[in-house]
């Protein structure tokens, strides 16, 4: 028993970090770099979107994605009842 | 008060605190001495670990590059706050759980090998001694510009303080120094970027000016965004737009990756999250990190774009005569350069360099001068519309000046630069130092020390550490700055990938290993060489391996060893139960005790 949980508190953890990862890859390979040609055809306020993503905006999306996981992995812990005492 | 006494009193004041600090904490035990005793608050220590990351070139250095590159220059931001997502969940937590002092510790226990910790001891003491390097030149070079004391004498100041405190307080000490020094640091960044964004654009945040409207001098809206008239402005010059890349996007790609990985990888940036008490706290600290550091990264890229277009609109056509202040100053540092090549009198800019290489001259401007007063710069010209040099590390330099920013500015850039170097080279110099003492003497040599002499042996380690650092800083290796690429390529290719599946997938074993890690050392370490000493006349876009800049070369190593990892690991015996055991341990959070010599 105290397995299984072990196993599926780890199933949990890596899909969590699988889907903010690609998020991570989305923003800064892909709007940074990959598709900032296209996006730089876009206007946002004084800025081209794509250029706005590689010198602005994925520094903000990291900031984010590192505090959801912070807090979701809190939650994962209790759920599953290995949380530090 | 003069800008003099006022650096002498800002730098002089960091100093007293700095030194006032390491007294505070001193380190009685060994574990004080490598993790400071365990017992940091996450805020301290992402604060800590913002310093730490900062260097003197994050802090003088980048804003000028971007300045220079525009988009092109994006790879670093990205690339450097883009590892720290890596580290907060593929790497922190389960570190801090593993809970021993260093990186090799973790990759000799993991791989049980003492062969494997070897590698890693010499991969610690590498990359961090070309990391140094540069460290305690940035400290010198900063003390030269604003003490005006020689450039040695400044290096052998800044060894003083990090004696100090480095080998008084180990961990502890280092740590609490760099939360001081992070806040002077971004004191010092932030200040001169805010009344440049005010007076340029109206507004206060540095992040949104850069993408507003440019105010005209009298303060009215122009209804010109900045970026549009800064890619103008350049654009008529002859250069490529600001805003768009020359970089081919495969290099961009893999430089990023080399980067971002190499970030996750770096020993120094790692051993800060073995110092907090929780695994928990571990998570969120590597959210304060890059929080910390998101605030001097989000404003770099602005204070480019301000600097760059107040710079031409400043220079560009001027007369020479008529030109403020700090140009002169700083052409008599010899940071500026004019060659006036159709005499008539004006400073023109535009693509190209002025002339060859960074500028000589005939003598002091009292002694030779030219028709209008400036420095006669004796280089070779180029035959281009280019008439002047204006070095990198002007921008946030300069900025306070070239705002008319009040002195106290100008001193409080002095103390961040400073603060900026002395916190990198202090974290690094204390990574080196218990590679040699805790992994080569304790763990690999001679087992049977007590923990007063392992403690004496650290403090030992790290004097010896700062004198050669130190040389280095006097007799700078002519290869500093291209080592860069190293550090960040072989932590990218020999580390991350190595901790990674060491926690990631239980079946790796110590043949795995160290196979993945010699083979993309050796394939990394032997690209940089190549294209960097052996034949830099070779180094262009056409001669490399896939398009990939020996900057990007990293990423390469690092998939090489993953591969190579792996397929040794299915060939070769899976390892013992009790390693399994370890590894299923430090996935869970629970039972995370102090950091312990075990």
């Amino acid at each position: 028993m105290r397995e299984e949980n072990a196993r599926a508190y780890w199933a949990a953890n890596l899909k969590l970090i699988f889907t903010y990862l690609i998020i991570w890859f989305v923003v800064s390979y892909g709007c940074g770099i990959l598709f900032v040609d296209a996006l730089n055809n876009i206007q946002f306020f004084g800025f081209k979107l794509g250029f706005w993503f590689a010198q602005q905006g994925s520094i903000y999306v990291f900031l984010v994605l590192i505090w959801m996981y912070a807090f979701t992995m809190n939650k994962l812990d209790r759920k599953f009842d290995v949380h530090e005492e | 008060m003069d800008v003099q006494l006022l650096t002498y009193l800002f730098v002089g004041g960091s100093f007293a605190l700095y030194i006032g600090i390491a007294i505070w904490s001193r380190a009685s035990s060994t574990k004080d001495f490598y993790v400071a005793g365990g017992g940091v608050s996450p805020i301290a220590n992402g604060a800590a670990t913002a310093a730490d990351w900062m260097s003197a070139a994050s802090f003088i250095s980048m804003a000028g590059i971007i300045a220079f590159a525009g988009y092109d220059a994006s790879v670093y931001l990205m690339g450097w706050t883009g590892g720290y997502v890596l580290l907060a969940m593929l790497l922190a937590p389960y570190l801090r759980k593993f809970g021993k002092f260093t990186v090799p510790d973790f990759i000799g226990d993991r791989y049980y090998s003492n062969v494997a910790r070897t590698v890693a001891v010499i991969c610690v003491i590498f990359i961090s001694f070309t990391y140094v390097a540069g460290q305690m030149r940035g400290v010198g070079i900063v003390f030269a510009r604003f003490l005006e004391v020689d450039v040695n004498m400044g290096v052998v100041i800044g060894m003083a303080i990090v004696f100090f405190y480095a080998v008084l307080g180990g961990m502890k000490g280092i740590t609490y120094t760099q939360v001081a020094q992070y806040c002077v640091l971004i004191f010092a960044f932030l200040v001169p970027a805010v009344f440049l964004s005010i007076l340029m654009t109206g507004h206060v945040l540095p992040q949104t000016g850069f993408g507003a409207t440019v105010l005209d001098a009298a303060g009215n809206d122009t209804g010109v965004y900045l970026l549009e008239r800064l890619d103008g402005i350049v654009q008529d010059l002859g250069f490529g737009a600001y805003t768009e890349g020359q970089k081919s996007t495969i290099d961009v790609f893999f430089i990023a990756a080399a980067l971002m990985c190499g970030t996750a990888g770096l020993p120094h940036v790692i051993v800060r999250f073995f110092t907090v008490p929780t695994v928990r706290d571990a998570r969120i600290s590597a959210g304060w990190a890059l929080l910390f550091i998101a605030l001097l990264y989000t404003t770099a890229p602005a204070v480019g774009a301000f600097a760059r277009t107040n710079l031409i609109e400043t220079v560009h056509q001027a007369e020479y005569e008529e030109l403020p202040g700090w140009f002169y100053n700083w052409e008599n540092s010899g940071l500026i350069g004019w060659v006036d090549k159709n005499d008539d009198g004006l400073v023109q800019m535009s693509a190209g360099a002025a002339f060859k290489g960074t500028p000589a001259f005939a003598g002091d401007r009292a002694d030779v001068s030219g028709p209008h007063g400036e420095r006669v710069v004796t280089n070779e010209v180029t035959d281009n519309d280019a008439e002047v040099y204006i070095d990198r590390d002007i921008i946030v330099l300069a900025n306070p000046e070239i705002g008319n920013l009040p002195a106290w500015v100008i001193a409080l850039v002095a103390a961040g630069g400073v603060a900026a170097a002395l916190s990198t080279a202090a974290g690094l110099l204390l990574v080196i130092s218990s590679a040699v003492s805790h992994d080569l003497l304790k763990k690999t040599l001679k087992p049977d020390i007590s923990e007063k002499q392992e403690l004496l042996a650290a403090r030992l380690a790290a004097v010896v550490a700062i004198l050669i650092a130190g040389y280095f800083g006097i007799n700078p290796p002519g290869f500093v700055a291209q080592v860069v690429a190293f550090a960040f390529g072989l932590a990218a290719a020999s580390f991350f990938p190595v901790i990674l599946m060491g926690i990631f997938y239980k079946r790796m074993n110590k043949e795995g290993a160290i196979a993945g890690m010699a083979v993309g050392l050796a394939f990394t370490f032997s690209y940089i060489v190549y294209f960097k000493f052996v034949s830099p006349e070779l180094n262009s876009a056409e001669n490399w391996l896939f398009g990939v800049s020996p900057e990007g070369i990293g990423t390469v190593g690092m998939v090489l060893n993953f591969i190579v990892a792996f397929a040794v690991s299915r060939v070769t015996a899976p390892p013992p139960e009790h390693i399994q055991h370890i590894v299923e341990d430090i996935r869970v959070p629970r039972g995370a005790g102090g950091a312990s010599a075990h």
